[in-house]
């Protein structure tokens, strides 16, 4: 509840920064400020605490909510160059602030209408950020895309509420388990879960709800499209998981076998359309559709070791993400083009940087020693304790494509011959952004006992 | 200790050496393998004829799954490692002084080094599959950085080749892994056994599993198909690399880890795995045959012999297994030589096109009196390196069954005449335009392979000398059954 509290007064009071002519402390402020959210949330760290049936701060919950935070963390500093040359500054993080207030509700909630709102109060921030550069004719169409068909989803979304809500007369997930669990799984039950599994799906961009994924992403501001390739998935996936997991675990029979083929669809569709992308930035949205599909693997799954690789998959991904389009961001400045082909032979003049970048490309590619490689392994060692091995073996198909384009960037950086030799300028936040990455993707992957005992 | 040792001693190795000044670079990296080298001979000559594993450490690594740092030697492993790093320092010491870059290449090498080293020594399944990974990133920057022409395509052709048998055994690991008892462990008993309590149609499965990732890496036929290209686009040490030292990694991965823990699968599925490995013999022999390319004739000179090598694993007797254990040293010296001999006629002609060359005899006697040493080691004449091993492998197999016995027998002959064939086209008859101005070699290159031959003679007159290190192990595995 700390971290709801201090995240709000954050956004307040950068929305009163403008006013008061605050705006150069204001960046110092909001990171001091993380830090408090984040040392308050560990501190409730094994102390669960449940306000009025509608927050459950357990564990999960707490153990997602600093992930968030501590990806907040670095993207502010990833982002900060951006928005104070480009637009008002106050404004964007003051809505950022609020969407992961939306965030930190999504992972603790204990009442239906709290994941509606946590999930309203995410997007709605992010429909606005998306549409931020107000110039660009495409970030304005992403933003309007997204909204649109974030409204739908929000639509089956609510109608699924309703629907569960008809059959146990409640929206606590405890009593809405209870009623599931006891034997109460008629038909309108069963759409209920459907559709909520429709809404949640698209906003964690699942095929084939994930149309409006690469449009939105491409379009919309790259740091924008940071924020949404890691906090807003994370979020997604762990409100998806918990709801999932408390009220319809045991009916699981029923929505898996729809989980199962989405998984599969998701994993091609992302992966086979990033094959083909000449845009770096189009082929992460798209390795991000593909990323979703590992992650719900772990849900198709509904072992008791799913929780744990969802979270050890969503923050590594997160983590690798940031250095890839920081790297992005910063080439893409320079060069004036978000193409693969603008990463040409720059490892010679750039070594830190192509090393960083070959990392992450690494890790997002899952291999050892990176932390990309332990993610999918505790996925598919879910997977294949709960008996799923055949999609292990489809999903490793998957992986050996998403092989080709993660390589394509490093072999454009070391071997095509480079077009200019002057290094590429690197402010001091993006390279201590890419330090800290790149030795937690490392770190990460040769200790992944760090993190993975938490939840 | 000796072990963990080993593998930092590299670690360090190929860390520093990425910023060693680039004067003091090649000196650093040869010195360092050669220490490294030094100390392997070491623990070869204190180890124990025995049965156990030794020098054994046990470190917690990620206690909630069971996963343990678990390193030690048994006689095949100390051999594995002590192959490794001879051939480290002579490949090490083969990179010319003209490439670009050398100080990512030679800490490359010994980052290869040390993944190669934690293959053949780990004891816990998980580690084995980490290192065995590990190995692949190294030799892909070798090939794509230093590489020929064609070398984009094919590195990472190789690369996701290479992955998807990994990626197999991976899930193959996982669910064995899961059949440990009690509290699920990697650690290479609690697989044995998890495996061995398998009923025959799930070891078969996983047997196959298992043979798509080893099978890949040595390549057996018909998995063989991104090697000769990789083999011909690599740059000279990461051809050297790969058919001196990576391949050992898929034997050694059947002996090791595929054959103990899975004993139904393995005789219900050997004879068929026995005909892809003759088949592969036989018939990369005869495309050796007819190749023009040197390095391509060498890389399915290997393809035929490592078929011989899986042959004898597949036999699964006392002759067969020890016959595969030193025909993977001297492969691994043969082929490093072999290539090395390669690598400087195309470096001083520019070609490797068998039927430009010739006549290189005249002009570099010396040259040619090492090529003909390793070329005969490499035909398996009595006395020289190949001898012993080809020997024991046929007889090994043919024990297993007679007309396969006869078949992969044949290799003798297609062998001699391939690789005399070789010799006779590139050093005798009279000067080529190409070689008419070859220079003999010059003291560097001496040093890379005055050593290998002084292997091949020694491994010829005395196998005696490695085979009794192996023997116990051997011995064990087969009474394990």
């Amino acid at each position: 509840m700390n971290t709801l509290i201090i995240l709000s007064v954050l956004g307040v009071i950068t929305l009163f920064a403008e006013i008061f002519r605050f705006r150069k402390g204001l960046f110092p402020l909001i990171l001091i400020g993380l830090a408090a959210a984040f040392t308050f949330t560990v501190m409730d760290y094994n102390n669960p605490q449940v306000y009025f049936g509608m927050m459950n701060f357990d564990n999960y919950a707490v153990v997602f909510s600093s992930a968030i935070l501590v990806i907040a963390f670095l993207w502010f500093m990833m982002a900060q160059n951006y928005f104070l040359q480009e637009t008002s500054v106050t404004d964007h993080f003051a809505l950022i602030l609020f969407s992961l207030v939306g965030a930190v509700v999504m992972v603790s909630f204990n009442n239906l209408t709290m994941l509606f709102l946590g999930i309203e109060i995410l997007s709605v921030s992010v429909y606005v950020l998306a549409a931020s550069d107000k110039s660009n004719v495409l970030s304005n169409e992403s933003g309007f895309k997204y909204f649109l068909m974030g409204s739908f989803a929000t639509g089956f979304l609510l109608f699924g509420i309703t629907l569960i809500y008809g059959v146990t007369g409640s929206f606590d997930l405890t009593t809405i388990h209870q009623h599931i669990s006891t034997g109460n799984q008629t038909g309108m039950a069963l759409a209920g879960v459907l559709l909520l599994l429709v809404g949640l799906s698209f906003k964690s961009s699942l095929a084939p709800f994930h149309f409006w994924a690469p449009d939105v992403y491409e379009g919309a501001p790259t740091t924008i499209t940071t924020y949404m390739a890691t906090v807003v998935k994370m979020a997604a996936f762990a409100a998806f998981f918990r709801l999932f997991s408390t009220c319809f675990a045991e009916i699981a029979g029923h929505w898996t076998q729809v989980l199962w083929w989405m998984v599969i669809i998701t994993l091609f569709i992302g992966n086979v359309s990033a094959v083909r992308q000449k845009s770096l930035k189009r082929m992460l949205a798209y390795s991000s559709v593909a990323h979703a599909g590992y992650i719900a693997i772990a849900i198709v799954s509904m072992s008791a070791t799913s929780a744990s690789a969802i979270f050890y998959y969503t923050l590594t991904y997160s983590i690798s993400s940031i250095t890839a389009f920081t790297i992005l961001f910063i080439v893409s400045r320079h060069k004036n083009s978000k193409d693969i082909s603008a990463f040409e032979g720059i490892s010679k003049a750039n070594p830190l940087v192509s090393f960083a970048m070959t990392v992450a490309m690494l890790s997002l590619a899952g291999i050892p020693p990176t932390a990309g490689f332990f993610a999918k392994y505790f996925i598919f060692f879910t997977a294949i304790h709960s008996g799923y091995t055949l999609l292990v073996l489809i999903a490793i198909v998957a992986a050996l494509i998403g092989i080709y384009y993660y390589f394509r960037v490093i072999i454009a950086m070391y071997f095509k011959p480079e077009q200019q030799l002057v290094p590429i300028k690197v402010g001091i936040l993006h390279r201590i952004v890419l330090i800290i990455t790149t030795i937690l993707t490392i770190l990460l992957g040769i200790f992944p006992d760090l993190i993975m005992g938490w939840l | 200790m000796p072990t963990i040792t080993l593998l930092i001693l590299t670690f360090a190795a190929a860390f520093i050496a990425l910023f060693m000044p680039i004067r003091y670079g090649n000196r650093f990296a040869f010195a360092s393998s050669l220490v490294i080298f030094a100390y392997s001979v070491y623990l070869f000559i204190t180890f124990p004829i025995s049965p156990d594993y030794q020098n054994v450490v046990d470190y917690p690594w990620i206690e909630s799954l069971g996963i343990h740092f678990k390193v030690g030697m048994d006689g095949i492993s100390i051999l594995m490692v002590m192959l490794t790093t001879f051939l480290t320092p002579l490949i090490i010491f083969s990179v010319r002084k003209s490439e670009p870059r050398p100080r990512a290449f030679y800490s490359l090498l010994l980052f290869m080094e040390m993944a190669l080293i934690g293959v053949f020594v780990s004891m816990d399944g998980f580690m084995f599959y980490i290192f065995w990974e590990i190995a692949l990133i190294p030799i892909y920057f070798i090939c794509l950085l230093w590489g020929g022409k064609d070398r984009v395509k094919i590195t990472l052709k190789f690369f996701i080749y290479t992955l998807t048998g990994s990626l197999f055994m991976l899930v193959g690991l996982i669910y064995l892994y899961l059949h440990t008892s009690g509290q699920h462990s990697f650690d290479i008993q609690s697989l044995y056994a998890a495996g061995k309590s398998l009923d025959a149609q799930h070891q078969c499965i996983l047997f196959w599993f298992f043979f798509l990732a080893f099978g890949i890496k040595m390549p057996i036929f018909p998995l063989h198909t991104w090697q000769p290209d990789t083999y011909t686009e690599a740059p000279a040490q990461g051809t050297m690399m790969l058919s001196g030292i990576m391949l050992k990694m898929g034997i050694y991965g059947l002996i090791r880890w595929m054959i103990p823990m899975l004993p139904l699968g393995f005789s219900q599925n050997s004879q068929y795995a026995m005909w892809l490995a003759v088949i592969g013999v036989i018939y990369a022999g005869i495309i050796a045959f007819t190749q023009k390319d040197m390095k391509r004739l060498l890389a399915y000179s290997s393809i035929s012999h490592v078929g011989l090598i899986a042959a004898g694993i597949f036999a699964f007797n006392a002759q067969g297994l020890q016959g595969s254990i030193i025909q993977m040293l001297s492969h691994g010296i043969n082929v490093v030589g072999l290539f090395f001999v390669v690598d400087i006629i195309q470096s001083r002609t520019g070609t490797r096109d068998l039927g430009s060359l010739g006549g290189i005899r005249l002009k570099a006697p010396y040259l040619a009196t090492v090529f003909a040493i390793i070329m005969l080691g490499a035909v398996a004449l009595p006395l020289t390196d190949g001898f012993p091993g080809e020997f024991l492998l046929i007889s090994g197999v043919f024990k297993f069954d007679n007309i396969m016995g006869a078949i992969a027998g044949l290799t003798i002959i297609i062998g001699a005449v391939y690789m005399l064939r070789a010799y006779q086209r590139s050093m005798l008859g009279e000067t080529s335009t190409w070689t008419d101005s070859f220079s003999d070699i010059t003291m560097a290159e001496k040093t890379v392979l005055i050593p290998i031959v002084i292997m091949v003679i020694v491994i010829g007159v005395c196998p005696n000398l490695f085979l009794r290190v192996s023997e116990p192990a051997i011995m064990k595995l087969l009474s394990g059954m």
